[in-house]
């Protein structure tokens, strides 16, 4: 049993990782009150950009980085419309996930099913060949990870440029007043979190699958979207949420591992079954108090000069 | 800027307006208007609701733009753009409707303001700077604490505060004290007289006349869009004056002729309610309401009058008890059949809960008729019907301001409220329930109010009056009850009730 438990545990934060990152940048996006259902079709785009540059002969690094710019192109493309022109941001939001999963099948169709070697964990480095096994199955881009969410948690809370983003979500006529940008911080959080949600989209196939299939994101992106509103914004939050979904994730490969009988599909609603409990248990619990960004969705217009 | 390098009077004027226009949608706000305002000054800016005085004073710091007209800030005529270019010219505004993000600090608050001039300032460079401010002006106020968590009067003292820090020397309040107690209103006129001392010029809108005799030193007062006194000396003059201007020639109230009451209308027995948090609102309470009376039911906000309105409306339900309708068993009776039954409710917050905002006023006007069946059957809606009922309300309860297609959000709240009277109102009504229903009205639209509420009973209906304003409620009702932790009084005529005794059983040693 606690070998079970031990090689559950050692796998879990690979699974987190990718939601942790995207839950970040979506936390940035929406305390900025832009509402953003895309991170399934930006991470869509992550893994398979990550994945055909680290397939054209590049290393891993360069593939996690690629795939975040592109996920940060598309995210901008979503800005744009939102922000500039002012589309309905849930509207948009599905229809970015839409573009971002076609493009991922249609420049990736070359790609599918190829093996390649992507980021090696820790124990698989010569340095690291003697840790014990719970730090031995990590890598680096979790630890990257966790420094994140420490950094976001603080730049948000803490920063001027932190509280003026915060202005914007809560009330940006309140921001625009005091002089507060309000279109390019909206923007500059949508920039930041594509770049977030690629990066979670190529650690996918890079660091996790090391391997692109299409369809391989499998409703994370939703999850992420899911997992924000649960963490009620809060960064340290996330990272609760992010090691809840994890688990539940690492959960079913572990115990097929161990030979228990039980249904594949079963096991792969899991996590979209979790994701329902624990809203319900969380709206309960928070009794309708209101946590998210006032201005959340909301678009700002300058009050028209009557 | 320091208070005294803006003292000097005999300098030229604060701010000087000067036959302003303005109209919304065709309709005149303001007609030629003017105000002029000296530092060191407290000037109040009177008049009815909807005579324009949050407007003019929108124009000033340039929020609206003005139609014509023009406006002198310390004697130069620069044109003022936003509400931020107003502000550096040291204009600010304290609105009725504060402009702090509710869930960010003080602090917070005010770093994010003193960023947007030019100044960045570090969360406890503001906090500093907060507590600084608060001591020189003598009042406590912590920094960190969130600004949803504060009273409204330490919210608008916060308000005040980030509008002085940001540099303001010309500081004007709209009906600062409609939203504050007696004794918080005392101290933010304290202040606000202590800010003219120091130098600072001061514009108080208000519709209280006994804020002018106490406090301020001129008085401009306006009635529909026009200046009709201009910046008169207060010292000396007679408030009945002021007040004649400000409304203009009102008819004496007619006084109501006695009543025999004819069958019980409605009868409510043992009742408890219960709040949202499981806490009980309303327990034991029995009353019997019958046609051709008014029922007013006294006492402080907060013992269950809001909880007692929505079980009668049907919104929540009753814990215990029976209510009976016209002679109906009405308990659990759903909302649809208690208003077939001809309860009509004017609750205490008419944007909230009686008129939509955004909805056109005849669609408004028809929101209770329509499923009676008064515009057409259900499967088609007759316009034209709603448009006539429409027009024939606004002429018959004279409202103003709009027509049938304005949304029912731009009218002032009397006229609001004169638009919910004439759906409420109608022939149907044989219970009315009417919760404070000339909150936050002035003189003018209270009278039409009441004359309504008087002429519905007169026609047969009863009315069960909820009110916190002890003076409404000994001029229109019949009886009197008090209602006190959710228990009510025995009800008393009104010949025998004295504020006194009232008072008493308000505070509840009686």
């Amino acid at each position: 049993m606690s070998g079970f438990l031990l090689s559950w545990a050692a796998t879990v934060p690979d699974y987190a990782a990718p939601l942790l990152i995207a839950a970040l940048g979506l936390v940035i996006c929406e305390k900025a009150g832009v509402l953003n259902l895309a991170p399934e079709g930006v991470m869509a785009v992550g893994a398979m950009t990550g994945a055909l540059v680290v397939m054209g002969g590049q290393g891993p690094w360069t593939g996690l980085a690629v795939g975040a710019l592109a996920g940060m192109a598309l995210s901008l493309c979503f800005g744009l419309a939102v922000v500039v022109f002012r589309a309905d941001q849930t509207l948009t939001g599905l229809a970015t996930v839409a573009a971002g999963l076609g493009l991922s099948g249609l420049f990736g169709r070359d790609a599918v099913q190829k093996p390649f070697t992507g980021l090696p964990r820790f124990g698989e480095t010569g340095w690291g060949a003697d840790l014990p096994r719970l730090l031995g199955q990590q890598n680096a881009v979790i630890v990257l990870a966790l420094v994140l969410m420490v950094a976001v948690g603080l730049w948000l809370g803490r920063s001027r440029a932190g509280l003026r983003l915060r202005a914007v979500g809560e009330d940006p006529a309140a921001a625009d007043v005091a002089g507060v940008n309000v279109q390019r911080v909206q923007l500059l959080a949508i920039a930041a979190s594509g770049l977030l949600g690629g990066l979670a989209g190529a650690y996918l196939s890079v660091v996790s699958a090391q391997v692109w299939v299409e369809g391989m994101i499998a409703g994370r992106g939703w999850i992420v979207v899911a997992l924000v509103i649960f963490a009620g914004w809060r960064p340290g939050m996330v990272l609760v949420g992010a090691l809840l979904f994890g688990g539940a994730e690492a959960l079913m490969p572990r115990l097929q591992a161990v030979g228990v009988a039980f249904p594949v599909y079963i096991g792969a609603m899991l996590p979209y079954a979790l994701t329902l409990v624990v809203f319900v248990v969380a709206m309960l619990r928070q009794r309708g108090a209101d946590v998210a960004p006032a201005a959340l969705g909301r678009v700002f217009l300058r009050q028209d000069r009557h | 800027m320091t208070p005294s390098d803006t003292s000097g009077r005999g300098r030229a004027p604060a701010l000087l307006m000067r036959d302003i226009d303005k109209a919304f949608d065709g309709h005149p706000a303001l007609t030629g208007a003017g105000f002029r305002l000296e530092y060191g000054h407290v000037h109040a800016l009177v008049g009815e609701n909807g005579a324009g005085k949050s407007t003019i004073m929108n124009v000033a710091t340039a929020v609206y733009a003005a139609d014509a007209g023009e406006v002198i800030v310390d004697g130069y005529g620069t044109a003022l753009r936003t509400p931020a270019e107003a502000l550096s010219a040291g204009l600010g505004m304290v609105h009725q409707h504060f402009r702090l993000v509710g869930r960010f600090t003080v602090a917070e608050n005010v770093a994010l303001a003193l960023g947007g001039a030019g100044q960045p300032c570090s969360l406890s460079e503001a906090a500093r700077r907060v507590r600084e401010k608060a001591a020189e002006l003598d009042f406590r106020l912590d920094p960190h604490a969130r600004v949803e968590r504060l009273s409204i009067a330490e919210q608008q003292r916060a308000e005040v505060l980030r509008v002085l820090l940001l540099g303001a020397r010309i500081l004007i309040l709209d009906e600062p004290t409609a939203v504050l107690t007696a004794a918080e209103a005392r101290a933010l006129l304290a202040l606000v007289r202590r800010l003219a001392d120091e130098g600072r010029a001061v514009a108080l809108v208000t519709h209280k006349l006994h804020e002018v005799a106490g406090y301020c030193d001129r008085v401009t007062i306006m009635r529909q869009g026009r200046t009709v006194l201009a910046a008169a000396e207060v010292a000396g003059a007679d408030l009945n004056d002021f007040a004649r201007l400000a409304v203009g020639e009102l008819p004496d109230t007619p006084r109501p002729a006695p009543v025999t009451p004819g069958a019980p209308l409605l009868e409510i027995e043992n009742l408890s309610v219960r709040r949202g948090d499981g806490s009980a609102a309303v327990e034991g309470l029995s009353l019997s309401l019958r046609a051709g009376e008014i029922l007013g039911i006294a006492g402080v906000g907060g013992n269950g009058q809001p909880e007692l309105v929505d079980c009668l409306s049907g919104l929540s339900p009753a814990v215990a008890g029976t209510v009976r309708l016209a002679g109906q068993e009405a308990t659990r009776a759903p909302v649809r059949r208690r208003r077939r039954a001809g309860l009509a409710v004017i609750p205490a917050d008419r944007s909230d809960s009686a008129l939509i905002g955004g909805l056109p006023l005849a669609q408004n006007l028809a929101l209770t008729g329509v499923w009676r069946g008064a515009f057409g059957p259900f499967w088609w809606l007759n316009k034209a019907r709603m448009r006539r009922a429409a027009e024939t309300a606004i002429t018959e309860r004279d409202i103003r301001g709009g027509g049938v297609a304005t949304p029912a959000g731009l009218l002032s709240g009397g006229n609001a409220q004169k638009l919910l009277l004439a759906r409420e109102l109608g022939p149907g009504a044989r219970v009315i329930v009417a919760h404070s229903p000339s909150r936050g009205l002035d003189l003018r639209a209270t009278r039409a109010v009441h004359d309504a509420l008087r002429q519905a009973v007169r026609e047969g209906a009863a009315c069960l009056l909820i009110s916190e304003d002890l003076e409404e409620i000994m001029t229109l009702s019949n009886r009197i009850a008090v209602m006190n932790h959710g228990r009510l009084s025995a009800p008393m005529p009104v010949a025998e009730a004295s504020a006194q005794a009232l008072g008493a059983l308000m505070a509840g040693h009686a």
